[in-house]
């Protein structure tokens, strides 16, 4: 649905560039939500403005459901847009309009008639919930419902995709979850391909389907969450499943077991206490679900000398757990 | 010398009042209207021509905006830094050639004109530029075309803000208007010349000071009154002054 081809950008002088985006290639599967993740100043908020050209690249090519937008004309472009929506951190709602006029924007744009606006907004407030708040102005509404509005704004005109610039950085945990739960709604209901860049681990954890780790501008990783997940020294899982640093003690082996899929429901500790004499202390845990199916990681400390250590662990290899030994 | 115990004195003064307020009613009320059908386009331009703006790339090229917005930006610097009375009479051909003369009051509409535009053009680029890019942003997300950031986006949010500026520019106008009694131009000003200053008429002198108080101050009112029926935002009135917003409650109050 949206594919990112070799895409540079970069800002400032000639002589002395920054390269926001280097030599960036992704590929968002239709209906997957998309999370971009990133340190301040990485180029995801570039990136995701590529997307839809309000950045548009120096090299490389930008296709939004089957539409090269890298070759499409200024009024091509406009056309092209409408079936983009985007939110945004600080919601960019006019002040001026009421919900309901901030929602008929985009409609009024692309010259709907007043009548199938009107209709069109109500029908979208209501699957925001903000049926009530039609006559309101912007600043009248708390954060979480001016990001609804927001969303109800960019889905007016019924686009393939949404792009979401750190959408719910500017909100509270709580209300950052009722966001992240309508965004999924809008995914499971309309459809809509999502594509969101953060900053917020919790965010990817949520709801992403596939994440990617944007660093000085290149894309670092890349891959479905349940793959990430069980991939040797993966930086996203790590970040993703953080179990901290790792308190100096003496002997012992200490382990970390990743596990996802199929592995993750198996009595694993007591088996290996049972079949190898050992007794494990769990140092950590995170067990979360994603995509549906639970997956985490557990960091273990064995104590048994070197040598049966190194068998507990071949063991657990062999019965496909992902086992990295912390140093 | 008028003796103000003369018969028929209060009648007279009462009648040149009435014309010389109407004369600089119309005088000011063309002349604003001219402003803000030549300012509030010259205002878009200048911010839409810098870089960055939407009219960045006018008929495709970065130059031309560049120029565009050079040109217009000497301008209007130099339509307000010419002391109006010079501008006046730098004026007249100009004006005979617009109006036919240049004695009266539609003929002291030019001048006043011309002033104003490039005050009032300033006042809405300012405004203008206070309005968040991400709001433009937001618009070009959804396909919109220069004319409707400009349209929908720029002038909307920029109302109230451009409004109190609008009541700047009238009160300047106003000041200006009584100067052009000192060519013809009738009004209150030349009201204040002939009588006031000429016939030493303290009456006639302190009426006219009190009708373009009364005047300002009701302009004012008014244009607060809109500044904040348009300002959405929970805090824009900071650019109101005290006197703007005390005035603007006793009227409340009492209506």
């Amino acid at each position: 649905m949206i594919q990112l081809q070799h895409v540079s950008r970069s800002f400032g002088r000639a002589d002395n560039p920054v390269r926001a985006l280097d030599d960036v290639s992704l590929d968002v599967a239709a209906g997957e939500i998309f999370g971009v993740v990133g340190q301040s100043g990485a180029g995801k908020s570039t990136l995701i403005r590529t997307v839809n050209m309000l950045e548009r690249p120096d090299s490389g090519s930008v296709h939004v459901a089957g539409r090269t937008l890298t070759d499409l004309s200024v009024s091509e472009l406009r056309a092209a847009r409408r079936s983009i929506g985007m939110i945004f951190q600080h919601f960019n709602l006019l002040s001026s309009r009421t919900v309901r006029g901030n929602v008929e924007l985009g409609l009024e744009i692309a010259g709907v008639d007043s009548k199938e606006r009107s209709r069109r907004s109500s029908e979208i407030l209501d699957l925001v919930g903000l049926s009530d708040k039609s006559g309101s102005y912007p600043s009248q509404l708390s954060g979480g419902q001016k990001q609804r509005v927001g969303i109800a704004r960019a889905l007016a005109s019924k686009p393939d995709v949404l792009l979401s610039d750190e959408a719910t950085s500017a909100l509270d945990p709580e209300t950052t979850r009722s966001i992240l739960e309508l965004v999924k709604t809008i995914n499971a209901e309309l459809g809509l391909t999502v594509l969101l860049i953060t900053h917020e681990m919790d965010v990817v954890k949520t709801i992403c389907s596939s994440a990617a780790l944007l660093e000085q501008g290149r894309i670092v990783e890349t891959g479905r969450l349940v793959d990430l997940i069980s991939r040797p020294g993966s930086r996203l899982a790590r970040d993703l499943f953080p179990l901290g640093p790792v308190a100096p003690r003496s002997g012992g082996t200490v382990i970390d077991i990743t596990f996802s899929g199929g592995t993750a429901d198996r009595p694993v500790i007591s088996q290996l206490a049972r079949t190898h004499g050992l007794d494990v202390s769990i140092l950590g845990a995170v067990i979360e679900t994603i995509g549906g199916s639970q997956a985490g990681r557990t960091r273990l400390e064995l104590p048994g000398s070197p040598e049966a250590n190194a068998a507990a662990i071949a063991d657990l290899r062999s019965r496909d757990l992902l086992v990295e030994v912390v140093e | 010398m008028i003796d103000p115990n003369a018969p028929g004195f209060w009648e007279g003064l009462f009648q040149v009042l009435l014309a010389g307020t109407g004369q600089t009613l119309y005088m000011v009320g063309v002349a604003l209207l001219v402003t803000v059908i030549v300012g509030l386009p010259i205002g878009v331009i200048l911010v839409g021509t810098e870089a960055g703006g939407v009219f960045e790339r006018p008929f495709g090229s970065r130059a031309v905006g560049v120029v565009i917005n050079r040109v217009l930006d000497f301008i209007v610097n130099l339509g307000r830094s010419v002391p109006f009375i010079i501008l006046m009479v730098a004026l007249i051909p100009f004006t005979r050639l617009v109006v036919g003369t240049f004695i009266g009051s539609t003929a002291a509409i030019v001048p006043l004109s011309v002033v104003a535009i490039p005050f009032f053009a300033r006042m809405v680029e300012i405004s203008i530029k206070e309005v968040d890019s991400g709001l433009i942003e937001a618009a070009d997300s959804l396909g919109a075309t220069r004319w409707h950031v400009v349209s929908k986006v720029q002038v909307p949010e920029a109302l109230s803000s451009i409004i109190l500026g609008l009541s700047t520019t009238v009160t300047s106008i106003i000041n200006f208007s009584a100067m052009v009694g000192t060519v013809a131009g009738g009004g209150l000003g030349d009201v204040a010349i002939r009588y006031g200053y000429q016939r030493y008429s303290v009456i006639h002198m302190t009426a006219v000071i009190i009708i373009t108080f009364v005047i300002v101050m009701i302009l004012q009112a008014v244009a607060t009154y809109f500044a904040r029926r348009f300002a959405r935002r929970s805090v824009d009135i900071s650019r109101v002054d005290a006197t703007n917003r005390s005035l603007f409650r006793s009227i409340r109050t009492r209506a």
